[in-house]
Formats: structure tokens, sequence, C-alpha cells
């Protein structure tokens, strides 16, 4: 298969879903959508052209209500697109207006529903609000969907391939990738799509490796060529050598195997040498992610950001759906405990559909706290919402981007207000909720003594700590290499936090990148941090290095620490004391996971970005 | 036909957008005449999903909602009723 005489051809995309598969390519062509012809019809033909739209309208209803009534049960949260794409079929813009042209113009019906769509597209790529431009984007998957049907193109139907393949599509819609079958397909490649598209949710939720946005993917790759994708770093490999295939038959092997002996280890408890019991949570943005921190052995979930609800649809969600969320994510991991951040929105976003409002400097606006003081009735009903998930296991409510006192009590008078009402109407919740704010501003750094006697816990939110103070976007190339999570300004930040929070008896947690990095830890364990969070695939790595470690070492390591005067000396340090476990720990275990892994992680030691 | 009309303004935080444009075209297109969405004189079909999201109607918008003929009028309260609510997307 590989001495054909093809060349190896490596393809650089977008990595939207994690793992590595090998397998034949099965191009999932979309025939006759690009070329449509024109025809005139005669005058009797009207009727039977306009008839044979008709039924494709039909035909294509029928197929997505079959999809929905198919979809996998992991599937079931994410068909509501497909409804609203069902209730388009019948809008009055596509179908009436085709129906007309057909009749005004005399033409067929693809010509007639080709020429519709573009200038239902124009109208919406035109306008200024970015959540109107996309839904062009629907307009299109629905449009296509009747041209198939129309044109009798025989679309090699997704939940009808019977081999064991890799899918390469140009796009996949949300329709056709809620017919992906586990059992035959390995993954897939597509040319366009992103990683916040709604089909890359979808790979991720079905945890089957996907690459995306390669651009003309479809047009390289024959049926049946052999490929390599690895989703973990968005390669594909086409015509592979014997060397590369066995390279990655091992890589691949490597990375299942690791994946389930990391499991294993994952699920025990993360104690240091010294005996010193460590939580180890997840980060989580999907109510579905919840499976992955279990199966990565989380000790809870150590953030859980709710923005997806408000920034998925384009209408505020209510209680009754941010509850049914909540209390899945409640239910699922209880008895350990759940941190809900509250809505943690850019004002821009908020008000993405108000061309009016532009933050010019949106880092600094009004968002996430803020933002919910100002619209007191989106924040009563996400804590209202929470209260009541509360009500099903262990829940915590985290505040962000607090940057004062008066934040603090206005958002306890709130929660009481909320509290109080829902006890009046007799609707079942609990207010026995532990409350924290995020430590991610440096006058809440500055002020933890005073912030510290009106919650249970601090979560220090290191992203934006280190953005905030050391004046530094992170998407600035230009300054972005001076970002550093060991700069001596915030070790010394993150010790005064942690001496108040002694001082006052609170919890600290830390909920930032800086915990996912095992570079870090020793810093970590040797200033008294009780809980650390991460995505949820950072936790086992984390957890085998803190059981190699010892608090009392890291303690007295700490004074060393104190006396290095820049990030590299820091970081030096770490490397000189700590290597030897680093190594073992986190290096050789990524070694498994691709070049782009290592140079990253090499990159990374030598302190650059 | 008596036309029949009602001035509403848009409460939900996100505006007239695909959801609540899709409740608006499930109303309307129940009603024996057409329903129509107006704002800044452009005037939309209110059983048009597509149509309604090119107003492009932000929250605070101003919009009046005409019925063609009476017989209609249940059909032009509910929709009132849904623009006051919030679509109930407001708790």
């Amino acid at each position: 298969m590989t001495d054909t005489g093809f060349r190896e051809i490596i393809l650089i995309g977008i990595d939207a879903s994690p793992g590595i598969c090998i397998g034949k390519a099965y191009i999932v062509d979309i025939e006759g959508v690009d070329v449509v012809k024109k025809y005139f019809i005669s005058e009797d033909d009207v009727q039977d052209e306009i008839k044979r739209f008709k039924s494709a309208v039909n035909k294509a209803k029928q197929q997505l209500l079959t999809i929905i009534t198919n979809a996998p049960e992991e599937l079931r949260d994410h068909t509501y697109i497909l409804e609203t794409h069902k209730t388009l079929l019948k809008d009055k813009m596509l179908y009436g207006k085709t129906i007309e042209t057909i009749k005004n113009e005399k033409v067929n019906a693809e010509w007639a529903l080709k020429k519709v769509v573009s200038e239902v597209k124009s109208m919406f790529k035109n306008m200024s609000d970015s959540y109107l431009k996309e839904r062009a984007t629907d307009i299109v998957y629905v449009s296509d969907h009747i041209m198939r049907n129309l044109v009798g193109a025989e679309t090699k139907k997704i939940a009808d391939i019977d081999k064991r393949v890799i899918l390469v599509a140009n796009d996949l819609s949300p329709a056709e990738a809620s017919q992906i079958n586990l059992e035959r397909i390995k993954g897939f490649v597509t040319d366009r799509g992103g990683k916040a598209s709604h089909t890359s949710i979808i790979s991720r939720t079905l945890e089957i490796p996907a690459v995306m946005g390669l651009g003309n993917a479809t047009n390289i790759i024959k049926n049946d060529d052999l490929i390599i994708i690895d989703g973990t770093v968005g390669t594909v490999i086409i015509h592979p050598t014997e060397e590369t295939l066995l390279d990655y038959g091992v890589r691949s092997s490597k990375y299942e195997e690791l994946k389930a002996a990391i499991t294993r280890d994952s699920h025990l408890q993360a104690e240091t040498a010294d005996g010193f019991q460590l939580k180890v949570m997840g980060n989580i943005e999907l109510p579905e992610e919840v499976v992955s921190v279990i199966d990565y052995g989380g000790d809870g979930i150590g953030l859980y950001r709710t923005e997806f609800q408000y920034l998925s649809s384009p209408i505020l969600p209510n209680e009754y759906e941010l509850f049914d969320k909540y209390k899945d994510v409640v239910e699922v991991i209880a008895p350990k405990p759940v941190t809900i951040r509250t809505l943690d929105i850019n004002g821009d976003k908020a008000f993405s559909n108000n061309s009016d409002y532009v933050e010019v400097n949106p880092a600094l606006g009004l968002r996430a706290i803020r933002y919910c003081l100002k619209n007191p009735d989106v924040f009563r009903t996400q804590l209202r919402a929470i209260l009541r998930a509360a009500a099903f296991g262990n829940v915590r409510i985290l505040i962000p981007m607090i940057s004062s006192y008066e934040e603090v009590l206005e958002t306890k008078r709130i929660l009481d207000e909320v509290a109080d009402a829902l006890d009046k109407e007799g609707t079942l919740f609990n207010r026995d909720v532990e409350l924290g704010i995020m430590i991610e501003v440096p006058s809440a750094v500055i002020i933890a003594d005073l912030l510290a006697g009106e919650v249970d816990f601090f979560s220090l939110g290191t992203n934006d700590l280190i953005q905030y103070s050391l004046a530094i976007d992170r998407g600035n190339r230009h300054v972005a290499h001076l970002y550093h999570s060991l700069h001596p300004a915030i070790i010394r930040m993150i010790k005064n936090v942690a001496d108040v929070v002694r001082d006052k008896e609170i919890k600290l947690f830390m909920c930032g990148e800086m915990a996912a990095d095992p570079i870090n830890l020793p810093i970590l364990l040797g200033l008294g941090i009780d809980e650390l969070s991460m995505n949820p695939q950072s936790i086992p790595a984390v957890k085998s290095m803190i059981r190699a470690l010892k608090v009392e070492d890291a303690r007295a390591f700490m004074k060393d620490v104190f006396k290095q005067n820049t990030a590299s000396g820091v970081e030096e340090l770490i490397r000189e004391t700590y290597g030897s476990i680093l190594f073992e720990k986190v290096y050789a275990r990524r070694k498994a996971f691709g070049d782009r892994a290592q140079k990253n992680y090499y990159r990374k030691q030598k302190g650059q970005t | 036909m008596t036309e029949l009309s009602r001035d509403v303004i848009v409460i939900n935080e996100l505006g007239l957008h695909a959801r609540s444009a899709a409740k608006i075209a499930e109303i309307a297109r129940k009603a024996n005449y057409n329903v129509w969405i107006i704002k800044d004189n452009k005037m939309a079909d209110a059983s048009s999903i597509l149509d309604i999201l090119t107003l492009e109607c932000a929250k605070g918008s101003k919009i009046t909602l005409k019925i063609d003929d009476q017989s209609d009028l249940e059909i032009l309260n509910n929709t009132v009723k849904q623009f006051e609510t919030g679509f109930g997307e407001l708790s």
C-alpha cells in the first residue's frame, strides 16, 4: 500500500478533537450541488416542476426528522439546531420564493433554488451583526439538503457507510455529523469549520479524532487513500511512508495505552509522599464534559464556566434551561463538589446584536460581575437556577472579576434576596452553598484581607491575574513572550493571598492554566493551595507529579524561590531541583503525544512561547 | 378587511434572533391573512424567520405588529404577549 510511488503529504489544520487514527479515506461528496444547470421549462411543466420541488423539501423534512430521532444518546442536547433547520425548510423566503421563481421565470427548480439562496445569502452576509452573518451557514445547510434531493445526487449517506473509514468532507453539517456511527467512522477531516463549530463540539462529545479547516483536503485526498489523522495536534498525513505508519502505529497504541494507564492511576487520591492530600479538579464548559472529569479522575468540578448557554443561543437562556443543565452536572458528579462560576460574559459579546455598543477595551470593560450587577434580572435568573440545582448535590458559587468590596456585598445581597424569594414560593432549593470569588484582578489581591471576611473561598484565576498584573495581552504577539506565570511578581501575589487565606481560615483554589502545568506544582504546593482545577486531560499528569513531591520540601524550596529575581531564574531553579521528577512524570509521558507537544514543552522549558 | 396594529418593544436581552423569530413564525403561520412586523419603515412577513431576522431587531427596538384582517386578532394578541414576556426567556 505504501510503495505505490505516492509521496507522503502532510496537511496542517485545526485540532478539532484529540486522538489518532489510521485508515482509508472515504470522501463524502455533495455531488451536483456546486454545478447547477439552468434550463427553461414550458408553461405546461411549471406545476410539475413545483411539485418536484415541494417533494424534495418534504423529503428533506422527513430526513431531518429521522436524523433527530436516531441521533445517538450523547447528541440529544445538540439536536435543537436541526429543529431550527426543519422550520427553515418551509420559510417563505426560501420555499415561497423558489416556487415563485419557477413560476415567473420558467426555470428548473434547482436553478430557482440556487438563485433564491444566493440572494438570501448575500443579504445576510451584508449584515453588521456577526450572529446574523453566521445564519448564512444555516441557510446553506438547509438549501444543500433540498438540492441533493432535487438532483437525486447519490449522496453517500453517512449512516449507510458499512466499513471502517475516515470521513473526508468539504464540510459536515450538524445534521451530517449527528449521523456518525461510532462503529464505522474512526475520525473525520473537513476543509471548512473550526474549533467552535457545532460539528467540532459533536466530534469531541463522541470522542473521535477530527481535524478541521484544512482548506482543500477534499481535492488532495482520494477515496481509499491511506491517511493518518492526528487530532491532538491537527495534522493529516496522506500516503504515509512505511516508517511514518510504523511511527504512528506506535503512537496511537501508546496514546490509547497511556489514556488507559493514566486513567487507572488517576482515580487514586493525589497524596504527596509525606501524606498531604491535594484536590485535583476539572474545569468544564459544556455539561457533557463532566464525563471527562470523571474519566480522568477529577475530584470534582473546580470551575464550571457557564457562558456557553448564553453565547450558543441568540436568546438568553431561561431559569428552567439553566437549572436543567446545572442539575445534570451536579447530580452526575455528586457528592463531589461543582463550582459554578456565574456569567463571565464580555459586554461586547452580550451586546453583539447592538452595533452601537462597541467596547474599546473589553478586558477593562463591562464584563462578568460588573455586567451581572448592572443587569440584575439576568443575574437573579442564574442564581435561582444555581440554588435550585444545589438541592441535588454539592454546589459552590464562584463570582468572577471581583475588584472591590462593594461588589461582594451587593452580590451577597442579591443572593439573599433570591433565596428568600425561592423560600416564599416554596420551590425546592438549597441555600447552604459555599460562596467564593475569583482573585484575578490585582486590586482583589491587595484587599484580599478585606474580601476574605465575606466569603468561604478564593479561587485564583491566573490567566487574567497575570494579564492584568503584567499588563500583557497574550493575543498580542509583540508582547506575548513577556507573559510568564513564574514571574516573581505573580509568585509574590499568590503568596500574599495564601497568607491571608491561612490567617482568615478560608480555602484557596486555583483554576487558571498555571495549575495545569506540572512545572509549577512545587511552588503551588509550597505556597499551600488547597485545590487545583484544570482541563480534564491534565488531571492525571498533575496527580502523578503530586505523588512524587513532598510538602515539607516544597515549603523549604520556597525560600530559594524568593531569592530569584527573574522568571527564568525561578524556572531554572525548579528544573535544577525537580528536573528528574519532571522528566519522568511529564516529559516521558508527553513523548507519546507527538512531536508538536514535545516541541511546545521544550519551548516552554526555555521560557519562550 | 380591517387592518389592526400594535406597537411593542423588544425586551429580551439578545433581541429578535432565530429562536424568538421561530416562535413568532409558528404563531403567524396559523393566521388567515398576513401578519407583519414593521421596524423603521421596513416590513417583514411574520411567518418567515429569515424575513424577521433581516429587520435586525436588537433589544430596545420599537416595532409595530400589524394584521391585515380582524379575524386574526387572537394571533396579534398572542404575538404581543410573546414580546411582552420576552418570549419566555426572562423568568
